[in-house]
């Protein structure tokens, strides 16, 4: 706003009449809506609120009229110089925004262009989907372990109740170490772990151990030699076969989804007593359509998938890990991983998980 | 174990319209595994046939076949009556073991035999054939002979038009169910049907009817005329004696030419057993109804007493299977002769040779012994020889069967053979009966988790053949409640040796459905473990520089090693074996995860991969030198801190490691520009990536480390030099270790150990506050010798520029004019920042000549161009 003149000057040099006031105002007004581009407004500015505009001497002249007059003069020619400085300032914006559109205009790019520099890798969907079970279990305030993959037969094998001259020890298909008599074997189940935590951490005890095993069987569209299991043991007093369901239930909800049907099937292990399988309901015939198939090939026409083993803690397991059986009880269950992957994601060949193809993890990216 | 349903009904109630998956459903509740079901599947109309009429044939193929009319009954002729006869079916059959006026089983055109083999009219060999004459093996129910079936010779009479399904007893299916150790019993039709009672919720009592009880077992003491039979002095395994008891029998005169019945037949065959004479037969069905291995000698073959004792250094026998064997002192051995010099047998396993019974036999023995679980499995061990036998006593065999189980066999060889038993039978030994087991009432409730009240728990112990508390059945209430239960198990559950077995008897009969789920309430625990959270983070930190992760075996060639390049006298050599591997080309375990990585590199690009970025987080396994075998301390009690310890030491250190090799461009040509190829530096910076993801930062120094090049090699180390830690490698692989491997040239790789780098992380990070102040940066180029490494200068200039020195970073390296030969130009961008006040130029170039200075003393550097620009 710039101030009144102070200068009195009596000599009239502009009308200040209303008529002649809205005139300029309205040329002036015009003048602003016609230019067509900054440099047009630019100039009109000048022409019309410049020192030398018709505005600007009118308003020059308010201090020559006597004081009666001017409040009303001042006012006339104050609200007409307000008009015209809006209107340009509004001006102003729209031909800004119409000039910077056309340079951004220019520097389009094609965002439709491939932005891959540095293709994404992938993890293993074995590993990812051991990292969500022992998520899993540490939600549940399990504590996760670890053992050895070459492992004393003592703890595969002696500290689990399998007699050396049991059936159940021929039967786990096994990679011996040599020299013979060297007493070590490729753990065949995550299950001497048991043993090193009962004795090492004691009681009360609640484990997951997922890892790697080993059995002598060769590589085809269901058998793979190397496998991974995920190992539970919970050893505690009062635990019963009832916690033993609650635990796995939870599990195979919290991995295989809220509909995912599971039964306890008797069974027979070493080391727990009593013992079961654990099944789930084939998850490409029954479970999604509520019908066994006959001639379904994952279930062999039964509904049901076999998923591991599981059971009570076998007495005579507690008492070599040193935990006194009439004071505490456990259960104890393996899972295996690969066959969780094959449910939940449906892959139909174990081959895909052992070959190392960079196109079957990728599918599976950074989670699972 | 194959149990034909027909079978089955024998000795339980099976429901008449209960199929094979409701007889499969029962037995997979109580816990014998459904395998598969067999046969069954025969869809009629198979029908009884008279051949009324055939003529000869001959075909141009040489074949001779039979153009026969058959009277089938009701269903008359068929379409095409213009057989040989003016009545009957015109039907062509290839086989000539039948005679004008046989009964014969015929399939009508619309049938569907087993296998699914559908069965219409056809035109064959001229003629329009309009069914089939059935084969056994057609049929399901015999071996491959070539012959079809005549009723006559089977001791079969029936009329034409009669159902053959019915006759033959072949329209139910085969149940195969998988036993597991602990229950020999079920090996039998015996136990599988009392299975079936407890699995179909149906009381043993009246629904269940034991094959045993029906035979009637001979008074046990060995009568006059029995075969003598003496049983060693045996010290035994572990003090358990290799046979505690032997029944044996002889019948006489049993026909050479006497033909096992065909029901016998066709039951061995359903149950997977090839039929071979009548003999051999008989023992063989009488094992599979009762469990009870038997075994049959020619008696005109046997020398005088049996013997039975352990071997001796250097005996021999040829088995069965014509396979002589060297005898080891713990085989417990069938002998007879004088002091029993002669092998005749393994016992329990498999009979010899020299007392088999042939074509000319009319005299058997028949044996029915009990022999020891260990003895039997080790010698069937030992000699890779697992036989029907050997397989029922390693699980245990009732020994209370041996009389039933014989004379069984004498029964049937009277029968059908003409055999005249011996009135005396043979029984030595003493066999040892499952003991008495102490049960808390309420330990069934405790384990389970069901409320299973004392008398329920007698109820079910019972059903399994159990008897609480001596001679108290179900009912009884005189007991006090809550006193412990003395259970005798049955005789043939030898299984059942402690309080949790009988648990398991009772949760199974009750069902494991009834179980109710219970989340159990953990402690808190302790989350998880950082050498697991290192590996995860490590995973997603090579997977998001763009690797993909695989788990390779770690099953190694020995010639693995000379392919890597690695020294005669490198550790790495020294690689655990296995005994039995997979293949005997890859019997080592590996001691570097890159030694296996490399082939699934290989195969990707085999398959059409061009840039491959792989990475392993494995174990390797690295043998400590003479380290003593893992013992084997007892298990009835926790093994001492000594014991564990030994165990400790014997197993080999198997430490975590990472390795990832990259092949092709590491970043990819595209829109942007051309790609780059992959060479050694990327190799360490996916090290640095590692340390990084592990809280910790890496030395790098050129070293010349196997399978690298040479030239193109850093060791990564932990720690200030002098004292540092090796903690992996990383670089480009060596040029003739990439050829040996079969990879793409100029392939890197990195390997670094987990356990190293977990071992270094610091504690948690010491925050330093931010300074605000303004930042100055100095660029300078440094002339330096070629053999002056890049980060020993970047290392000098951080050491020679002091505490303002915030940041330093080598931005360019340039060779060539106008640098000298033997040199190059780096060029490095320094930051500069002090904490409580703004840098006045002079100090910052102070800073920037004193970091200059040492960089000259240390490493001949000289500046080249005031103002940083190296080309300038």
């Amino acid at each position: 706003m710039p101030a009144p003149s102070s200068d009195y000057d009596p000599v009239e040099v502009t009308p200040l009449s209303a008529e002649e006031v809205e005139a300029a105002t309205a040329a002036a007004l015009a003048a602003v809506a016609a230019a067509a581009d900054l440099g047009a407004l630019k100039a009109a500015r000048i022409a019309h609120t410049g020192d030398t505009s018709p505005l600007a001497l009118a308003n020059r002249e308010i201090g020559a009229l006597p004081p009666a007059a001017r409040a009303d003069a001042g006012k006339r020619v104050g609200a007409a110089r307000g008009r015209v400085r809006a209107a340009l300032e509004a001006r102003t914006v729209e031909l800004e925004v119409e000039r910077d559109a056309a340079v951004l205009a220019t520097e389009t790019v094609d965002v439709t262009l491939p932005g891959d520099r540095r293709p994404r890798g992938a993890r293993h969907p074995l590993t990812t989907l051991t990292e969500r079970i022992a998520a899993v279990f540490t939600a549940m305030g399990w504590d996760v372990a670890d053992g050895p993959e070459v492992e004393a037969e003592w703890f595969n094998f002696d500290a689990l109740n399998f007699g050396i001259d049991h059936p159940a020890r021929q039967m786990q298909d096994t990679f011996f170490v040599e020299p013979p008599g060297s007493g070590l074997v490729l753990r065949t189940h995550t299950s001497p772990v048991q043993a090193r935590a009962l004795l090492e951490r004691g009681v009360p005890l609640y484990i997951a151990v997922p890892g790697r095993t080993f059995r002598t069987d060769e590589l085809d569209a269901t058998h793979t030699p190397v496998f991974h299991q995920v190992e539970g043991l919970a050893v505690d007093e009062g635990l019963t076969m009832a916690h033993l369901r609650g635990a796995l239930d939870h599990f195979a909800t919290a991995l295989l989804g809220p509909g995912v049907v599971t039964r306890l099937r008797p069974s027979f292990f070493p080391f727990t007593e009593p013992s079961a399988e654990l099944d789930v309901r084939c998850f490409v015939c029954a479970a999604p359509t509520g019908v066994v198939d006959p001639a379904c090939r994952t279930c062999g026409g039964t509904g049901w998938v076999e998923w591991g083993g599981c059971g009570m803690v076998n007495p005579n397991v507690l008492r070599a890990c040193g935990v006194d059986p009439d004071t505490y009880s456990g259960f104890a269950f393996g899972m295996g991983i690969e066959r969780a992957l094959m449910f939940r994601h449906g892959v139909a060949d174990m081959r895909d998980m052992v070959e190392g193809d960079v196109r079957f993890s990728t599918q599976f990216g950074m989670e699972v | 174990m194959r149990v034909p349903v027909e079978w089955l009904r024998e000795h339980v109630d099976v429901p008449a319209d209960a199929s094979g998956e409701d007889v499969a459903a029962a037995l997979v509740r109580v816990g014998l595994e459904e395998e598969a079901l067999h046969g069954g599947d025969v869809a009629g109309p198979l029908v009884v046939g008279r051949v009324l009429a055939f003529v000869e044939e001959p075909q141009k193929n040489g074949r001779t076949i039979r153009w026969c009319s058959v009277d089938v009954g009701k269903d008359g002729p068929g379409a095409a009556a213009d057989g040989p006869a003016e009545r009957g079916r015109g039907i062509v059959c290839g086989a000539r073991n039948f005679s004008e006026g046989d009964l014969v089983v015929v399939v009508l055109p619309g049938a569907v035999l087993p296998g699914g083999f559908a069965i219409a009219s056809r035109r064959t060999y001229g003629h329009v054939s309009d069914g089939m004459i059935c084969s056994a093996a057609e049929l399901g129910v015999g071996g491959d002979d070539g012959g079809i079936v005549v009723l006559s010779e089977w001791g079969l009479d029936a009329s034409p038009g009669d159902d053959a399904v019915a006759l033959l007893g072949i329209g139910e299916p085969t149940v195969e169910v998988n036993v597991t150790p602990d229950r020999g019993y079920a090996l039998s039709v015996r136990g599988v049907a009392r299975e079936y009672a407890h699995g179909a919720r149906l009381a043993v009592a009246d629904h269940y009817r034991d094959p045993v009880t029906a035979t009637e077992p001979p008074a046990s003491d060995a009568g006059p005329g029995g075969h003598p039979v003496s049983l060693a002095e045996d010290d035994g395994i572990e003090g358990v004696p290799g046979c505690d008891r032997f029944v044996a029998r002889v019948v006489r005169g049993v026909d050479p030419q006497a033909q096992t019945p065909w029901w016998v037949r066709r039951r061995l065959v359903a149950a997977g057993m090839r039929p071979i004479s009548l003999a051999v037969d008989v023992t063989n069905y009488v094992m599979l109804l009762l469990g009870q291995p038997l075994h049959a000698y020619d008696l005109a073959a046997l020398d005088g007493e049996i013997t039975v004792r352990r071997a001796a250094a250097g005996e021999r026998l040829t088995t069965l299977d014509g396979v002589d064997r060297a005898l080891h002192a713990q085989d417990l051995l069938i002998t007879d002769g004088d002091a029993g010099r002669r092998v005749i047998g393994l016992a329990g396993v498999m009979g010899g040779r020299s007392t088999e019974v042939g074509p000319d036999t009319r005299d058997v023995l028949v044996e029915a012994a009990h022999f020891d679980p260990v003895s039997v499995a080790r010698t069937a061990r030992r000699h890779k020889l697992p036989s029907e036998a050997s397989r029922r006593f390693e699980r245990g065999v009732d020994p209370l069967l041996g009389p039933a189980a014989a004379d069984l066999v004498a029964r049937l060889l009277a029968e059908h053979g003409g055999g005249r038993p011996d009135e005396a039978v043979t029984d030595v030994g003493r066999p040892a009966l499952p003991v008495p087991v102490e049960l808390d009432p309420e330990l069934p409730t405790r384990l389970t988790g069901v409320a299973l009240p004392q008398a329920r728990v007698v109820e079910l112990l019972c059903e399994v053949g159990c008897t609480p508390d001596g001679s108290v059945g179900p009912g009884d209430d005189t007991r006090a409640a809550g006193a412990v239960l003395l259970v005798r198990p049955p005789s043939w559950r030898p299984d059942l040796v402690q309080a949790a077995d009988l648990v398991e008897e009772v949760a199974r009969l009750a069902g494991y459905d009834e179980i109710p789920s219970v989340l159990p309430a953990a402690p808190p625990g302790r989350g998880l473990d950082p050498a697991r959270r290192q590996r995860a983070t490590v995973g997603r930190a090579l997977a998001e520089a763009g690797l993909v992760e695989v788990l390779s075996y770690p099953f190694v060639a020995p010639g693995r090693h000379d392919e890597m390049g690695l020294d005669a006298d490198d550790p790495r050599r020294l690689a655990a074996r296995l005994a039995n591997p997979l293949s005997d080309e890859q019997p080592e375990l590996r001691t570097s995860v890159l030694a296996t990585l490399v082939d699934v590199l290989r195969r990707n690009v085999s398959r059409g991969a061009t840039d491959v970025g792989l990475f392993e987080v494995g174990r390797v396994t690295r043998p400590v030198p003479g380290a003593a075998p893992a013992g084997r301390p007892g298990v009835a009690r926790r093994p001492g801190d000594d014991e564990l310890a030994a165990l400790d030491a014997a197993v080999p250190p198997q430490p975590w490691r990472v390795a990832a090799v990259l092949s092709g461009p590491r970043d990819p040509r595209g829109w942007w520009g051309a790609g780059r190829a992959v060479e050694a530096t990327d190799a360490v910076e996916l090290g640095r990536v590692v340390a990084a993801a592990c809280g910790v930062e890496l030395g790098v120094a050129a070293d010349d480390h196997a399978p690298w090049h040479p030239g193109r090699c850093a060791v990564l180390t932990l720690g200030a030099a002098g004292d540092a830690v090796v903690a992996g490698h990383a670089g480009e692989l060596h040029p003739r270790a990439v050829e040996a491997l079969g990879l793409p040239p100029r392939t890197c790789a990195l390997e670094l150990e987990l356990d190293v780098l977990l071992a270094a992380s610091p504690g948690p990070v010491r925050a330093r506050p931010v300074v605000t102040f303004p930042v100055a940066t100095q660029d300078v180029a440094l002339v330096v010798p070629d053999a002056v490494p890049a980060g020993e200068v970047l290392a000098t200039l951080r050491e020679g520029a002091g505490d303002l020195l915030e940041g330093v970073r080598l931005f360019d390296v340039w060779t060539g004019d106008p640098v000298p030969a033997g040199h190059r130009s780096l060029a490095f961008a320094l930051r500069l920042r002090a904490p409580d006040r703004t840098l006045t130029s002079a100090e910052a170039t102070a800073a920037r000549d004193a970091a200059v200075a040492l960089a000259g003393r240390r490493h001949d550097a000289a500046v080249r161009g005031e103002d940083g620009d190296p080309r300038g």
